[in-house]
């Protein structure tokens, strides 16, 4: 459904896309994930026609977002919450984003009541909460019924009640057989939530496939095991065909949980030293893939 | 036709233009009462007396024109905009003419107001609109209100910033042209072809809606050599040329 080929922006001489090509398809809910500032918002922004990419191009059911007729109905889309007039209503304000690509007035209260606002819906949008100023953005993305909904960062800020909300709307969604990409800089919350991921990292593609495979290959399990008879405890675990890295006079053993190296290393009459099973986080496995590809580091202070 | 409803709901819908429309109309009505009501029998009220306040509230307009286009762009709903209406030349246009719309209203309003308050307080001066330079006079004032409120717009696009378009706008208006007059010996040529110097050349001709009163008793003429309706012309286009600008920019900004 949506197809970016070769997608490349540039800033003066930063990079902020580089050469990004990957497809987001149909009935899926697709995490797009990459740490601050690795160019998730600006890929969006080209997807939607609002920037212009330096190089490459994106599509949406195979055309460009400008020769879209009435774009709204095709692509929805909440980039920022805060993209509201604050002393207009949210009525008003979805009326004339409505007006512009002929949806109908009733449409607005259908979305108001689908996101929860119709009893705030005269009142100002600036003086909503958070939450509400979400709940309003997603509304309009919604407005035209469309086929494929882009999301930046939606649950940013939002308390446990309203992420979950947005969760479930994602699956309705993608359940319904549309196109979902929704962008975050938490694992965490895209595997919960996208059944395949786009990552990038500095504006590069790292990863394009499905959320179990990134999940299973970034927190492989492993087990530290020490042993003054390391040769026998190695022989013992290729016997089983089980793999291992060496570092240090100790092993790294992957694919067995501590349980079965510690019952391994007693029917081989070997002693043990050490035994630590090493349960890398999804955050510290996303921030070891995308380590390199991160734009801010802090500053490391350097040894005299 | 759909844009200009979606800019008309846009505009109308905040408060902004209300407020600014109320203040035009009071600040030049205030003015033209204090003038006409000093009117005596050696400087008699006239027609164009009527209508020395308007640049008052001609700054007003350009002030609501700007904000109508800055704001949206330090809200975002610009680019919701562009969202919904790629074609941003004419999502552009289609706000340009609604604003364009509005003052010509507001300034029409402003204008017959003044007029209207002048045959109150002065029952017996020759204010008739009884000449082609009378009704141009007076009727101009919201032609010209629009005319300076696509130059706001234009400006509004370009530097998006509310506070950088109003002072620019502002100062350029109410001080820049008349200084540029101070230049020693090209000056007074090149004020002739400033654009609100040939905007008042436009409402005031030679001094006709002035008549029985005399000129240097009145508001300064322009200097513009042009007649009223080429005035009328070349500020418009002057206003063209500078929306044109404005809108090649936008298109090939990132937004």
């Amino acid at each position: 459904m949506i197809e970016a080929t070769g997608l490349t922006k540039r800033y003066g001489p930063t990079l902020a896309v580089d050469d990004l090509s990957f497809s987001v398809s149909a009935g899926r809910v697709t995490g797009f994930l990459g740490p601050n500032g690795a160019g998730k918002s600006t890929t969006m922004r080209m997807m939607l026609g609002l920037d212009r990419p330096t190089a490459g191009d994106v599509r949406i059911g195979n055309r460009h977002y400008d020769e879209l007729d009435h774009p709204l109905r095709t692509v929805g889309a909440l980039l920022e919450a805060g993209w509201v007039h604050p002393n207009r209503s949210a009525r008003n304000h979805l009326r004339w984003i409505a007006r512009s690509n002929d949806i109908p007035d009733r449409r607005v209260d259908e979305v108001l009541g689908l996101v929860g606002l119709t009893s705030v819906a005269g009142k100002r949008a600036g003086g909503y909460s958070l939450g509400m100023q979400q709940r309003l953005g997603i509304a309009g993305a919604l407005l035209g019924d469309p086929e494929v909904l882009l999301f930046d960062e939606p649950v940013n800020g939002l308390d446990p009640e309203g992420i979950h909300w947005i969760r479930e709307l994602m699956h309705t969604l993608a359940g319904e057989g549309r196109t979902v990409f929704v962008s975050s800089h938490l694992l965490s919350e895209m595997a919960q939530t996208a059944q395949d991921l786009v990552v990038i990292g500095r504006g590069k593609l790292i990863y394009q496939g499905t959320t179990d495979d990134f999940v299973a290959s970034a927190t492989a399990r492993t087990v530290r095991v020490r042993s003054p008879q390391l040769p026998e405890l190695k022989q013992a675990l290729t016997r089983r065909e089980v793999s291992f890295d060496e570092s240090d006079g100790a092993l790294t053993v992957s694919g067995m949980d501590s349980d079965a190296v510690g019952e391994l290393a007693f029917a081989a009459g070997v002693t043990l030293h050490e035994l630590a099973p090493q349960r890398g986080s999804l955050e510290q496995a996303f921030m070891q893939l995308t380590g390199e590809a991160v734009e801010f580091h802090t500053g490391e202070p350097t040894p005299d | 036709m759909t844009l200009l409803a979606v800019e008309r709901i846009k505009l109308l819908t905040t408060r902004s233009p209300w407020w600014c429309a109320l203040v035009a109309l009071v600040v030049t009505a205030g003015f033209t009462a204090l003038v006409v009501g000093n009117a005596d029998e050696e400087f008699p009220a006239t027609v164009a007396s009527t209508q020395f306040g308007y640049s008052f509230g001609l700054a007003v307009i350009m002030v609501l024109a700007a904000l109508a286009v800055t704001t949206e762009y330090r809200f975002g709903t610009i680019r919701t905009t562009f969202q919904a209406v790629p074609n941003r030349a004419a999502a552009l246009l289609a706000k340009t003419t609604v604003i364009a719309v509005l003052s010509l209203i507001i300034g029409e309003i402003t204008a017959f107001v003044c007029w209207g308050i002048s045959l109150l307080l002065q029952p017996g001066a020759d204010l008739a609109l009884n000449s082609t330079a009378d009704w141009i006079n007076v009727a101009g004032v919201g032609v010209v209100y629009a005319v300076a409120s696509v130059i706001a717009v234009a400006v509004g696009i370009l530097v998006r910033h509310s506070a950088g378009a109003i002072s620019l706008l502002l100062i350029y208006n109410l001080a820049v042209e008349s200084l540029i007059q101070l230049i020693p010996s090209i000056g007074d040529d090149i004020y002739k072809w400033l654009p609100f110097n040939v905007a008042n050349k436009f409402l005031t001709g030679a001094g006709e809606s002035n008549a029985g009163r005399m000129a240097e008793a009145g508001a300064p003429l322009s200097s513009s050599p042009l007649s009223p309706g080429w005035a009328l012309a070349y500020f418009a286009a002057f206003a063209a040329v500078l929306l044109t600008i404005a809108i090649t920019t936008a298109k090939r900004r990132d937004a």
